[in-house]
């Protein structure tokens, strides 16, 4: 086992439409909040951890090169990390890689995207080859839909079932975001607005997709001897798990999720939990389809196969139940996708330091982060501690 | 009122030759001939398809090619009537995880024909355009049996 690992801290830009600052400037929003919140110098850092979506969806390739100066990274090693939607939690644990190894002390990890700038749903089906599921998979709702409707037929739930608690959640959701200074979109809805609205992908209607934000967020890593010299109250890491499956999207089963269920329980091996609803005070789910929720809801251990919509029309994970999920308002509200599972981590580590404000879950000390990549490829997990 | 601050618009356009290698090309020159190919695991018996170099779960090469079925059922299935970038045709597009039988994975393609009544388990088969071009699109979609 590694050296303990300690998050000092973090700082989110306002994620929205951004077309007041340049992408190198917008990164740097996100790092200045950083360095404030955590009182980190940054001539003191050993390296820097950058990561967003493939270069089709910067418009510039290879971005750590070019935001090179607002990463504060003149003579430091750069690390980059792209995995897709989950490259945030991919960050988080090359940064808890390089750290447990004893090989740095102090580290900024960087997570960003700007995606009002180009045609983010274009750029994705530059991550297919042309070959053969280029032609199949190009839309990402079409992906989660197939995804939802094999699981609710697995589990025989009925269509309607499955609609309400997706619609519970899109409600949750959109009205916690007002507790989320940083959130992107926050809205009060009711079920007939959610269950009316047009349809993207069936059954997948409007409010159960995430927006198309701009957005970074950076956080401080560090060893347990440099979080005592820097004096301020931390996170530490209790756990991470990461695991894949094949590349083609018809060779694994998306239901009885391989790489989900794993990902989550080498994290909470290492974390030594046993029970993730009775043990885990909050999570961070990444959730860009308010369906894709539900199932994780499973593939996690919070609830057996086939029970999510239920747990979740009775208020289990809602902001107040046993098991509170995603009190952010989660990517379903905000999600600048490179930056989005780092900020899953983020939010997680304020939960747990008692810094969330308005989205604060009373006493949290044991939280999830979460964050989904390729397609249906990949998921990552970190378990974080106030210990 | 808000300033308003200049935008650069740009369009990156590559060109880019993409090797198909033998096994996809060979798999395109049975869509030629109206066939679908996989291609069979020794050790795990998976007859998979696409035809792949390489089984998956086994890591070994594989170099059995099978004339697979062109029925199965429909494992799941998504619709859309928007438009979108890199979207095959015009108008309703809809996609589904076909089962063909006994191959030991689930095949990406379109559905088509009257869809009134399909659903998850339906039975259903593939429809050819006229021309082949050697292209996975050779295979129009599938319908309802
Ligand atoms: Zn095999």
């Amino acid at each position: 086992m590694g050296k303990k690992v300690a998050i000092v801290g973090s700082g989110q830009t306002m994620h929205g439409r951004r077309f007041d600052l340049a992408y190198p400037e917008l990164v740097n929003e996100a790092i200045e909040s950083c360095l404030i919140n955590t009182g980190v110098d940054a001539k003191d850092l050993d390296g820097v951890v950058f990561g967003t979506m493939p270069s089709m969806m910067e418009g510039v390739a290879l971005t750590h090169f070019y935001f090179a100066d607002v990463l504060r990274a003149k003579g430091k090693p750069i690390l980059k990390t792209e995995t897709c939607g989950s490259t945030g939690v991919s960050l988080a644990i090359t940064a808890y890689y390089w750290i447990a190894s004893g090989m740095a002390d102090l580290l900024m990890v960087v997570g960003s995207e700007k995606m009002n700038e180009g045609d983010a749903q274009a750029t994705m089906t530059t991550i297919l080859e042309p070959f053969y599921q280029m032609y199949f998979i190009a839309g990402a709702p079409g992906v989660f839909s197939m995804q939802s409707q094999e699981w609710s037929v697995r589990f025989g739930i009925p269509e309607e079932k499955v609609r309400d608690a997706a619609t519970r959640l899109s409600i949750d959701h959109h009205n916690d975001a007002f507790g989320n200074p940083y959130a992107h979109i926050k809205q009060r809805l009711t079920p007939e607005q959610v269950n009316t609205a047009r349809i993207i992908t069936y059954p997948v209607r409007l409010w159960d997709v995430c927006p198309t934000s701009d957005g970074a967020c950076a956080m401080i890593f560090a060893s347990e001897k440099m979080a005592k010299k820097l004096g301020k109250k931390a996170a530490w890491v209790k756990g991470v798990g990461y695991s894949g499956e094949e590349y083609w999207f018809g060779d694994s089963d998306k239901v009885m999720w391989q790489s989900a269920i794993q990902a989550a329980k080498q994290a909470y091996d290492m974390a030594g939990i046993k029970n993730p609803r009775k043990e885990l005070d909050v999570a961070e789910v990444y959730n860009p389809f308010t369906f894709q929720e539900l199932l994780y809801y499973e593939c996690f251990g919070f609830c057996d196969f086939g029970q999510a919509c239920d747990l979740t029309l009775k208020g289990m994970f809602s902001k107040d139940g046993e098991l509170p999920c995603d009190p952010s308002g989660g990517t379903l509200c905000t999600n600048p996708i490179g930056a989005t599972g780092l900020i899953r981590v983020a939010e997680a580590a304020m939960q747990v330091t008692g810094q969330a404000g308005d989205h604060q879950i009373p006493g949290a000390k044991q939280a999830l982060a979460h964050a989904m990549g390729g397609v249906d490829q990949y998921n990552g997990v970190m378990i974080l501690g106030a210990k | 009122m808000s300033k308003e601050f200049s935008t650069f618009k740009k369009v990156i356009r590559l060109p880019h030759k993409y090797g198909a290698g033998p096994t996809f090309t060979r798999f395109y020159e049975g869509l030629k001939q109206g066939k679908i190919y996989g291609t069979k695991c020794p050790e795990c018996g998976d007859v998979l398809v696409p035809s792949r170099s390489m089984c998956p779960k086994c890591h070994v090469n594989l170099s059995e090619w099978v004339e697979v079925s062109q029925e199965g059922v429909i494992v799941s299935w998504a619709q859309t009537d928007k438009d979108f970038f890199g979207k095959p045709g015009q108008g309703t597009y809809t996609v589904a995880l076909i089962r063909l039988d006994a191959t030991g994975c689930d095949f990406l393609h379109l559905l088509g024909g009257n869809l009134s009544k399909v659903k998850t388990g339906s039975r259903v088969k593939a429809v050819w355009n006229e021309e082949k071009k050697g292209h996975m699109l050779d295979i129009k979609y599938f319908e309802p049996k």
